[in-house]
């Protein structure tokens, strides 16, 4: 499976003259988690209705699955599925029962909804809950259900906008594996979180949103070599080879206790490469050799100058 | 499935829903059923000695009574309606390509069962407290044609201030001034009998010409003018309250 499943470019939203998305540009692969990492109130809930058709932007052009949203509406509808920011379950109807609404309103003959919503029960560990109104069920569990809602109509590509905010730990591993288990059977999906760690561990591409900009866009291994403060740190036997290798690279600091230097670099493996070469053109003795890139907080705080915390309020 | 078939579908599984609703929630349709009870007695047996109507006061409130019970009905539509906005419960059944008109006349018809169950009761009730309206047959329908058209027009204002409104508890208090509003027309009180800025009031707001052709129907001496008037009144607003509710289902996400 290989394309685009969601292209949006120049994509901007402005309520009076609050500028909400300020040219955004995205392109998801299909069959790949996509993360919009950004903290609240950087657009994300925007960006997600606007590719959802549920919004329409001032300005830019949106293609998903194929389908323009703007013109195609209902192709983009049939092809998508949407779990929002807050659970949208109905609370006073089971969890079965909001299923089968779901069922119903895809117009799946009766058997067949009972059926999906039989198994999706399963899969989510609801068999339980099944007859019991979703106002009862934890916040970890309204998730799955609300999630499960989406999946009846067994989408394309999946929208989940913070599917994980609020919950604990637990709850938050046990979406994580739902989520894995959905691209590997083929879908898409684009995520958006306010966790660092999040998009870490899922996404194949990570995009960071501030004040309704991109800021970064790559793989979380990318993004971390972008961001000043990586470095590679070289240890030496003695004080000798410790004095010639600092004088040979000269951009380096030197801990005279530690026998060690610590050279800037982008973390990248060219650069690694020349690094080694001009060790070697120099027979310098390297007793070891590590590469320190910083984490995804450091990369938000570095991007965006205000680190990962909510800058305004709803 | 062509698009009028699915849409009734829709409206059947967005039916079948409000139904649940209000059968897990009793409390919504008694609090509908028994807060304009409670008002009519105190209107009939506490307050109503007070004012000189030259007739029956109960044959007096009734119709004022039957106005101001819709008010009762309301909220839980209005609150069930912005927390299916305000939870993305609406933006969930858009991206399914569920139609607005099943959506809002599942509510629709919801919230006119809903108000007009109640209002049986409150009729039942005046019977039970010495109603005696003196209409002929076509004169109960006519009666029942203005009450179904109110029932209409109110719920459609509800359903659209609903969508609009910022939280669920900022859309429960939308029937509060639907509740006072017939303090303030000839309800209880003829309006000539009113101070002067409240007499002017409730010469020129909807719910005067409104209870006065119910009133006119039950007793049996309509007036065709007020009658249009009434009408015309609740056509306008009901026309309002649609365009009003498929703008914002549209434009809201
Ligand atoms: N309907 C609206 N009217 C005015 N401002 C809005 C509206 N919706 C969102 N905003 C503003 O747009 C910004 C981005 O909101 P949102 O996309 O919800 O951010 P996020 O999901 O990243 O928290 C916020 O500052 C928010 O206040
Ligand atoms: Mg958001």
């Amino acid at each position: 499976m290989n394309g685009s499943a969601i292209v949006a470019s120049g994509l901007r939203k402005a309520y009076k003259d609050k500028i909400v998305l300020d040219g955004i540009d995205l392109d998801v692969q299909t069959g790949t988690i996509f993360a919009l990492l950004g903290p609240n109130g950087a657009g994300k809930t925007t960006t997600v209705n606007v590719l959802t058709t549920l919004l329409a932007p001032d300005a830019g052009k949106v293609v998903v699955a194929g389908h323009d949203v703007a013109t195609e509406t209902k192709a983009v509808r049939a092809a998508i599925g949407v779990t929002g920011q807050f659970a949208s379950v109905d609370d006073l109807l089971t969890g079965e029962e909001n299923l089968l609404m779901m069922a119903d309103l895809l117009h799946l003959p009766k058997a067949e909804g009972k059926r999906i919503a039989d198994r999706l029960l399963d899969r989510f560990d609801l068999v339980e809950a099944a007859s019991k109104p979703a106002a009862s069920y934890s916040g970890g569990m309204r998730r799955k259900l609300d999630l499960a809602m989406t999946l009846v109509g067994d989408p394309q590509i999946i929208f989940l906008d913070e599917p994980t905010t609020g919950l604990d730990p637990r709850s938050r591993r046990t979406m994580w594996e739902i989520i894995r288990e959905l691209v590997a059977d083929g879908t898409t999906i684009f995520l958006t979180t306010q966790y660092l760690e999040e998009a870490d561990e899922l996404a194949n591409r990570i995009a960071v949103l501030d004040q309704g900009r991109l800021v970064a866009e790559g793989t979380a291994d990318e993004l971390k070599r972008r961001v000043p403060g990586s470095h590679v740190r070289l240890r030496f036997t003695d004080r000798h080879e410790l004095d010639v290798a600092a004088r040979v690279l000269h951009e380096s600091t030197r801990d005279d206790e530690e026998l060690t230097l610590r050279v800037p670099g982008d973390g990248g493996v060219r650069s690694l490469r020349e690094l080694l070469d001009r060790l070697d053109a120099q027979s310098i003795e390297v007793e070891e050799l590590s590469v320190h890139t910083p984490d995804l907080d450091d990369v938000f705080l570095a991007l965006t100058g205000h680190g990962n915390k909510e800058i305004s309020a709803r | 499935m062509n698009a009028i078939a699915a849409s009734l579908a829709d409206s059947a599984t967005m039916m079948r829903r409000n139904f649940r609703h209000t059968m897990r929630n009793p409390l919504t349709l008694l609090n509908a059923i028994i807060m304009p009870i409670f008002v009519m007695f105190l209107m009939v047996y506490v307050l109503g000695g007070a004012f000189s109507v030259g007739t029956d006061y109960v044959d007096y409130a009734t119709p004022g009574m039957i106005i101001m019970t819709i008010g009762y009905g309301i909220g839980p539509t209005a609150t069930g309606v912005n927390s299916d906005m305000t939870t993305g419960f609406i933006n969930r059944l858009r991206v399914m390509d569920v139609s607005r008109a099943a959506v809002l006349n599942a509510h629709v018809i919801a919230t006119m069962l809903r108000t007009l169950v109640a209002i049986a009761f409150i009729i039942g009730v005046a019977f039970l407290m010495g109603f005696s309206p003196s209409a002929s047959f076509p004169e109960w329908l006519g009666a029942i044609g203005i009450v179904v058209l109110t029932v209409l027009a109110i719920s459609w204002l509800t359903i659209a201030a609903g969508l609009a409104a910022k939280s669920p508890e900022s859309a429960g208090i939308l029937g509060v001034p639907l509740m006072l509003l017939p303090f303030l027309s000839s309800a209880f009180v003829p309006a000539d009998k009113m101070g002067p800025g409240a007499r002017q009031f409730a010469e020129y707001q909807p719910f005067t010409p409104i209870i006065e052709t119910l009133r006119g129907f039950l007793t049996g001496t309509p007036s065709t003018g007020t009658a249009l008037t009434a009408a015309a009144w609740c056509v306008g607003l009901a026309l309002i309250g649609y365009l009003w509710a498929r703008a914002t289902f549209t434009k809201r996400a």
